[in-house]
């Protein structure tokens, strides 16, 4: 891990996260930490603990150990600061399907606090950045998978957060959702300098945009750093070529 | 604020654009008209050449031919309209993926309870003064009588307790949605608490009752002093026969006691015992009746209470 950034640049820090359900820990110990401007891929297979990780961070769930911080802040001291700084796009995310699009975004706005005057036009740019705006008096009921995500996506650029919480957006797209997904993602990163953390399984998607990686087994964190770092320790580097894909599946086999 | 505000709207619009909302409140209006109108025939039948007596148009809320007026209608399925609006609040949504969405927002977790209860507590509102005055306007119509200036304080009154009544049980529906994840078991839970208290509570003191009254045998003084201190230490553990208690003594002045001791003791007696009972002056009626209004509040409260300490530890992921 390369360590010469200054501590203003780091957004989100893990240190030592554990928790216990019942005698059974679901997150053992991880401790990371994701700086401005990164995307840090988090990976792992189905059970490794990720989402658990994301609703710790976002104070949404009491770590049994350890703590997690974004901006400095403590989730448990100031979960409404936290809360407006953070965009969350949860795992199998909920709708209020009677709404459309516009009141859905509204609601969320209202619930933030977004000034009056700016609402309206806020709500406009997040809905043509996630190219929903035509779309936009449509009840969500009627959206299909892919816009359902993307509007999950505008909640987000709808906030202006520092800190963007991704957990597996690209679940059941196809694969033409799955690149405007992986483009809007990468634009909440390069445009808008979030520090962005992201779930997923498709290794080549977040080969192509994560800055660093994390891979987390049985809740264990195994590897932690760019990819050239988490490749060296078990490929030998020069001598072929590697994708992604290959250096997790070592991690996955060996441990 | 804001925040609250939008949750309230949000609840609020859904309530009202729900077939959930449209059926209880058809129901409600379709048995409130039934009862005012048997109400207002019962009345116009035997006060055919009689005196008025001072507070006919009350009569409207508590008379009926089948001996089932409005008051009796509230304090049994009151609760229901309270649990069918609120039994799943907070589980639908953690089902749905939505609470979890909410609670990323910066909110606080008793906000959303706060939120859900209040546009819960003004769609009960709604219904209650809907049903009042439907029942006020069509007895003016029927019966030709004005209510007086005190007999519109007692409506109100009435009213008020209703709500918070009503209210009471839209906070154990919200409790119950809280604890369990599943739909189905919430609204059990919350059937089962009100078949409690409403029916099976109801008849072991009945029960109770007249056993003691047998017990004292002719000693009918005794018997009237036994059973009403009685009837005054159970009424205060069951919200429903707080609620009757105390809005008989507001909406029925001829009243003097809580006691539903008149039920148990023959007619005659029952005719012997109003003869010298003037009605009771709208001050004092609400003096007697102030104590269990707050106790019904302090329930409330409690419940409350729960509510968030339930919620404030629970995990909120939906799977
Ligand atoms: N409420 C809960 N009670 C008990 N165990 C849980 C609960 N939620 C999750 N788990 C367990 O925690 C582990 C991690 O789950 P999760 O964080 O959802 O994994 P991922 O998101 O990486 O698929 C799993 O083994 C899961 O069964
Ligand atoms: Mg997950």
């Amino acid at each position: 891990m390369s360590n010469g950034v200054v501590n203003g640049d780091i957004v989100v820090e893990a240190n030592n996260l554990t928790k216990v359900y019942e005698g059974h820990t679901a997150v053992d110990h991880i401790s990371f930490t994701v700086k401005r401007g990164e995307i840090f891929g988090f990976l792992g297979p189905n059970g490794a603990g990720k989402t658990t990780t994301f609703l710790m961070l976002l104070g949404l769930s009491e770590p049994t150990e350890g703590y997690a911080r974004i901006l400095g802040m403590d989730p448990f001291k100031e979960p409404l600061k936290i809360k407006r700084m953070t965009g969350y796009l949860q795992e199998n995310m909920g709708f209020y399907r009677d709404l459309n699009a516009i009141q859905m975004l509204d609601f969320i706005a209202e619930l933030n606090g977004i000034p009056e005057d700016e609402k309206m036009e806020r709500i406009e740019r997040s809905l043509e950045a996630v190219g929903l705006l035509n779309q936009a008096k449509k009840k969500i009921e009627a959206y299909s998978r892919g816009m359902r995500q993307r509007l999950g996506i505008a909640e987000i650029l709808l906030k202006e957060p520092k800190v963007a919480l991704l957990d597996e957006p690209t679940l059941g797209l196809d694969p033409d959702a799955t690149n405007r997904m992986t483009d809007l993602i990468l634009g909440l990163s390069e445009e808008k300098g979030m520090a962005v953390i992201l779930s997923t399984h498709l290794l080549h998607h977040a080969q192509k945009i994560c800055d660093r990686f994390g891979i987390i087994i049985g809740g264990k964190l195994v590897a932690l750093g760019t990819m050239d770092e988490i490749a060296e320790k078990k490929l030998n580097i020069g001598e072929k070529m590697y994708t992604l894909e290959e250096v997790y599946m070592k991690y996955f086999e060996e441990g | 604020m804001r925040s609250f505000k939008a949750l309230v709207k949000k609840e609020l619009a859904d309530h009202l654009s729900s077939y959930r909302f449209l059926i209880i409140f058809l129901l409600i209006l379709m048995i409130s008209l039934i009862l005012v109108y048997m109400a207002a025939g019962t009345m116009t039948e035997s006060l055919k050449g009689e005196k008025l007596p001072r507070f006919v148009f009350l009569m409207l809320f508590t008379t009926s031919k089948i001996n089932f007026s409005l008051v009796q209608f509230v304090a049994f399925f009151g609760p229901l309209i309270g649990i069918i609006l609120g039994f799943d609040s907070i589980n639908r949504e953690r089902n749905e993926g939505t609470l979890s969405k909410l609670l990323a927002q910066p909110i606080y977790r008793d906000t959303v309870i706060n939120g859900k209860f209040t546009a819960g507590v003004i769609v009960v509102a709604l219904m209650m003064v809907s049903i009042i005055m439907t029942i006020t306007g069509l007895g003016l119509f029927i019966v030709g009588v004005k209510p007086g200036l005190e007999e519109f304080w007692r409506i109100f009154i009435y009213t008020i307790i209703s709500i918070v009544y009503i209210s009471l049980w839209l906070g154990v529906a919200i409790l119950f949605s809280i604890i369990f994840r599943s739909v189905a078991t919430s609204s059990l839970a919350a059937f089962a608490v009100w078949i409690f208290f409403s029916f099976f509570f109801s008849f072991g003191v009945n029960a109770m009752i007249s056993s003691i009254i047998k017990q004292y045998g002719p000693n009918f003084k005794e018997a009237f002093i036994h059973v009403s201190r009685i009837e005054k230490a159970i009424s205060f553990t069951s919200p429903m026969l707080l609620y009757s208690d105390s809005t008989a003594t507001i909406i029925d002045p001829m009243r003097r006691t809580l006691s539903s001791f008149n039920l148990q003791v023959g007619l005659m007696e029952q005719m012997s015992m109003k003869r010298f009972a003037g009605p009771l002056p709208l001050a004092q009626s609400f003096l007697i009746v102030a104590p269990y209004i707050i106790y019904l509040l302090v329930i409330t409260i409690i419940v409350f209470i729960a509510s968030y300490l339930v919620f404030m530890k629970q995990e909120i992921r939906s799977v």
